[in-house]
């Protein structure tokens, strides 16, 4: 649907000095921000393209050129008008752009005469160095000019022809994305070196390269395309749907399972800690995606699932358990870790569950570091070993396969196998009886109950399924880390998974997917390093950073759960219903097709 | 004709307040009886302390012989009373096939490993489940069926909230039907409609009806027997013709004539 909105034609500096002020002060508080993080300094010894640009660099540029973009982006209203685009779109972007250069500028005089090293540690000769280049306090001016073009520019995509604005953003993209993720690329495809220096330094003429390669791709119609190929699945229904799904569900088995084997071990890594933590945000996602429980203390049930392994694979158990105790090969464990976790998840589900809104997710947390502090404590220290933890966990041996930590390959292909029985799982729950009453619980507890579903019982069922998938997490990850920690199972785990399912999409499996690959593979998980191993430092900030902007912009998540999006767009979703004529006006209406009267 | 609903000297007091005081009230098997009373009279914590929402501090709530106090929301809808609510509360976000398949879970047992195996069993309970949502929908014409089974509760017009609710209700399979003012909002033809299928309810269904409504027409057009409560008391029962004619009710509507000083 395209919005008609009158044209109206402004001078180039008849802006909207307000908006101006506004993206400004907040380009330069934005850069001022970065600058005192220390990202500048911290990230400058990682160069992007051989000799010219730096990461650190990249950290104070980006934020000039969408700052610029957003001043000339205006929201099309039907029947309202708009403005024309013109060099006032640049202009703009520039003014933006030139305010936050200001604010860099001013930071680095400041910086040259106060000495506020000891609450702000990057308050720092070299920050100042970075800013002015190397050159004298006075070069840090030159922030106003660059800042102010990079503004122009992000306001002038707004006049380009659209191909050539997505021309110019694909080839960024594409180069900082080939510079940052050089040391992955070259793992999955060794041959790709060629690409880089020594030092995993992109090649300058190999960026003008792929620049062009980019810009190719978009003028010729590349990006169209891919679009078109994806109208028509989501067009297709029936049959044809099920067949094309399944050819993508086969598909995309046959690339991870072909994958860990022409990759190098990073890859590997990294594909098996995304799966460590996708079999935890599944097990979430049902319960606060479908079933609404917000438990905050999901690591508890992983906690039960790595040490219940551990204890009964380990030679190096605390020597208080009895004689008789069984020493069980992996998949034995794993039998009884599921028993185990199904019970501590109905041990702290039943006080629990009678509980609503936030006194449910206060006691969660709780729950979540009282299981901790019970495996640290003195008290159970001669059978969980305390802060010592349990060491010598066995690989798990399947005979013809042993998964170890230092093979993470079979670490992964263990983990795809419990993330496809807990994606069926999810699916399949999803739309039965049971899926049907968590959705009720989620909408209106009151009348689900007096719609005649024991909440009760089935909300404890949500809590014990998300146990189980989680314990199955916990019991791999036992078997690769080789020995368990109480400080693996910090209060972070359930934050960062709740993160996971937030920013995929509460409900929604695919998005739990994209969350995990997201969150843990690029940003890295709570201790496992993800693609941007440089941000690590940083990666609280971001995943905060990016929390704020997903509620504010898309509170649905990546790849949303469609009744979610409902809910949260409910306003926006009535509208279009009604502009399609779907909405129900209460008038009688004529018999409609299909709908015969029984 | 069979008692369903007897209740005796039933009273909830909220802190002070005597919502309900003494209340006396039965039900025969296959009548409609109306519920009326001014705003504040205590007829929507009559139902709900039918349905279980609301415990009692005194009397007894006895449903075919046995006694409903003590038991949860859940467990009384499972016994065969199923209730709409006067602020309609559909699950907006479902679609309004899962709204009415979704209350059959009491009539329903077939458990996660069903699901997970899909085995036979699972897969004819869930075609009948949608049989019956679907016999259910159409009670209510083409309104609610067709392209409309996919769409979200929340696009429907007011009435067809009212309508869904009342499916919804239906389809748990009870034997006592509580209609929390079902015509609210509904212009006067639709409310004719609804008066008549108020009537097949029990005709064609075979439940049992109570229902609370303002709208007098519809009351006397469809009710055997009328109940007014005013402060937590029945003021009167009887007849249409008898309770709207009885001084107290009157007096309860519109206030007491002012005496003339002498």
């Amino acid at each position: 649907m395209t919005t008609t909105a009158e044209l109206v034609t402004k001078g180039a500096f008849d802006l909207d000095w307000r908006k101006v002020a506004r993206l400004g002060g907040l380009t330069a508080l934005g850069l001022v921000f970065i600058a005192l993080a220390g990202m500048p300094v911290g990230l400058d010894s990682r160069i992007l393209i051989e000799k010219y640009l730096s990461l650190g660099y990249v950290s104070l540029l980006w934020l000039s050129l969408i700052m610029g973009w957003l001043m000339g982006k205006e929201t099309l209203l039907e029947g309202m008008t708009a403005t024309r685009k013109s060099s006032r779109d640049a202009v703009g972007g520039a003014c933006v752009g030139a305010l936050g250069g200001l604010g860099l500028a001013i930071l680095g005089l400041l910086i040259n005469t106060f000495d506020l090293r000891d609450p702000l540690v990057n308050w720092s000769p070299q920050t100042l160095d970075i800013l002015t280049f190397g050159g004298g306090v006075g070069v840090v001016v030159v922030w106003i000019p660059i800042c102010a073009a990079l503004g122009a520019v992000g306001g002038a995509l707004h006049l380009a022809p659209p191909k050539v604005a997505k021309a110019t953003i694909a080839a960024i993209l594409t180069v900082l994305m080939t510079a940052i993720f050089a040391t992955f690329i070259v793992d999955v495809v060794s041959p790709l070196d060629f690409l880089y220096s020594k030092n995993r330094e992109l090649k300058l003429g190999w960026a003008l390269v792929l620049a062009a390669v980019a810009v190719g791709f978009v003028f010729s119609g590349g990006g169209q395309q891919l679009a078109r190929v994806k109208a028509d699945y989501h067009n297709t229904t029936g049959p044809a749907k099920t067949r094309q799904t399944a050819a993508l569900i086969v598909v995309s088995a046959a690339v991870l399972i072909i994958i860990p084997q022409v990759a190098g071990k990073i890859t590997q890594e990294l594909m098996a800690n995304i799966g460590i933590f996708l079999l935890l945000a599944l097990g979430l996602n049902i319960v606060v995606g479908m079933a609404g429980i917000l438990d905050l203390g999901y690591v508890a049930f992983f906690a039960v699932g790595g040490y219940t392994t551990a204890v009964l694979t380990s030679p190096n158990r605390g020597e208080d358990w009895p004689g008789w105790f069984p020493t069980l090969p992996w998949w034995g464990a794993l039998m009884v870790t599921v028993v185990v976790a199904s019970l501590v998840g109905l041990f702290i589900g039943a006080p629990v569950i009678r509980m609503r809104g936030d006194y449910l997710a206060i006691v969660t947390l709780g729950f979540g570091e009282i299981i901790r502090i019970l495996f640290l404590s003195d008290w159970l220290n001669g059978y969980f070993n305390g802060a010592q933890g349990i060491t010598n966990v066995p690989p798990a041996d399947f005979g013809v396969f042993e998964v170890k930590g230092t093979d993470p390959r079979s670490v992964f292909y263990l983990v795809l196998v419990f993330a496809a029985l807990s994606i069926y799982v999810s699916w399949r729950l999803e739309h039965s009886r049971l899926g049907r009453a968590w959705m009720a619980v989620r909408e209106d507890e009151s009348v689900a109950e007096a719609m005649g579903i024991n909440t009760v019982n089935v909300k404890l069922a949500a809590f014990v399924v998300g146990a189980i998938l989680a314990s199955f997490s916990g019991a791999i990850f036992a078997a690769k880390v080789g020995s368990i920690f109480p400080t693996s199972f910090l209060i972070l785990v359930s934050i960062i998974i709740l993160v996971i399912v937030i920013v995929g999409g509460m409900g929604s499996i695919l998005g739990v997917i994209a969350g995990s690959v997201v969150l843990v593979g690029i940003l890295g998980g709570p201790k496992q390093p993800g693609l941007l191993q440089e941000f690590s430092q940083y990666k609280l900030l971001i995943y905060g950073a990016l929390l704020v902007w997903m509620m504010l912009q898309r509170p649905e998540g990546l790849v949303p759960n469609v009744r979610r999006t409902r809910e949260l767009h409910q306003d926006e979703f009535l509208q279009d219903a009604w502009l399609k004529g779907q909405v129900d006006t209460g008038e009688e209406e004529p018999a409609v097709e299909g709908g015969e009267v029984r | 004709m069979n008692r369903l609903l007897d209740i005796q000297r039933l009273s909830v007091s909220f802190g002070g307040l005597h919502a309900l005081r003494d209340l006396n009230f039965h039900v025969d098997e296959g009548e409609i009886v109306g519920v009326i009373g001014p705003n504040g009279a205590g007829k929507t914590t009559f139902f709900n302390m039918i349905s279980g929402m609301v415990r009692p501090t005194a009397g007894e709530i006895l449903f075919e012989g046995e006694s409903l106090i003590g038991l949860d929301p859940n467990q009384v809808t499972q016994r065969g009373i199923a209730r709409t609510f006067q602020n309609v509360r559909l699950f907006a976000n479902m679609t309004i096939l899962e709204n009415v398949m979704v209350s059959q879970h009491c009539r329903t047992k077939q458990n996660a490993f069903g699901a997970l195996l899909n085995t036979k069993g699972f897969k004819e309970e869930e075609a009948e489940i949608r049989r019956n949502a679907e016999e259910v929908l159409g009670f209510f014409g083409t309104r609610l069926v067709g392209y409309r089974l996919e769409q979200p509760a929340s696009v429907l017009s007011y009435a067809n909230r009212r309508r869904l609710e009342i499916a919804r209700a239906m389809a748990t399979r009870p034997k006592l039907i509580l209609l929390d003012e079902p015509v609210a909002g509904m212009n006067p033809k639709e409310s004719a409609e609804l008066t008549g299928l108020i009537s097949k309810l029990r005709d064609d269904w075979g439940f049992t009806v109570v229902m609370i409504e303002h709208d007098m027409n519809v009351v006397r057009d469809v009710s055997d027997r009328v109940v007014c409560l005013d402060y937590g008391e029945t003021l009167a029962q009887g007849s249409f013709d008898e309770v709207s004619n009885n001084p107290a009710v009157i007096e309860a509507y519109l206030g007491r004539p002012l005496e003339k000083k002498a």
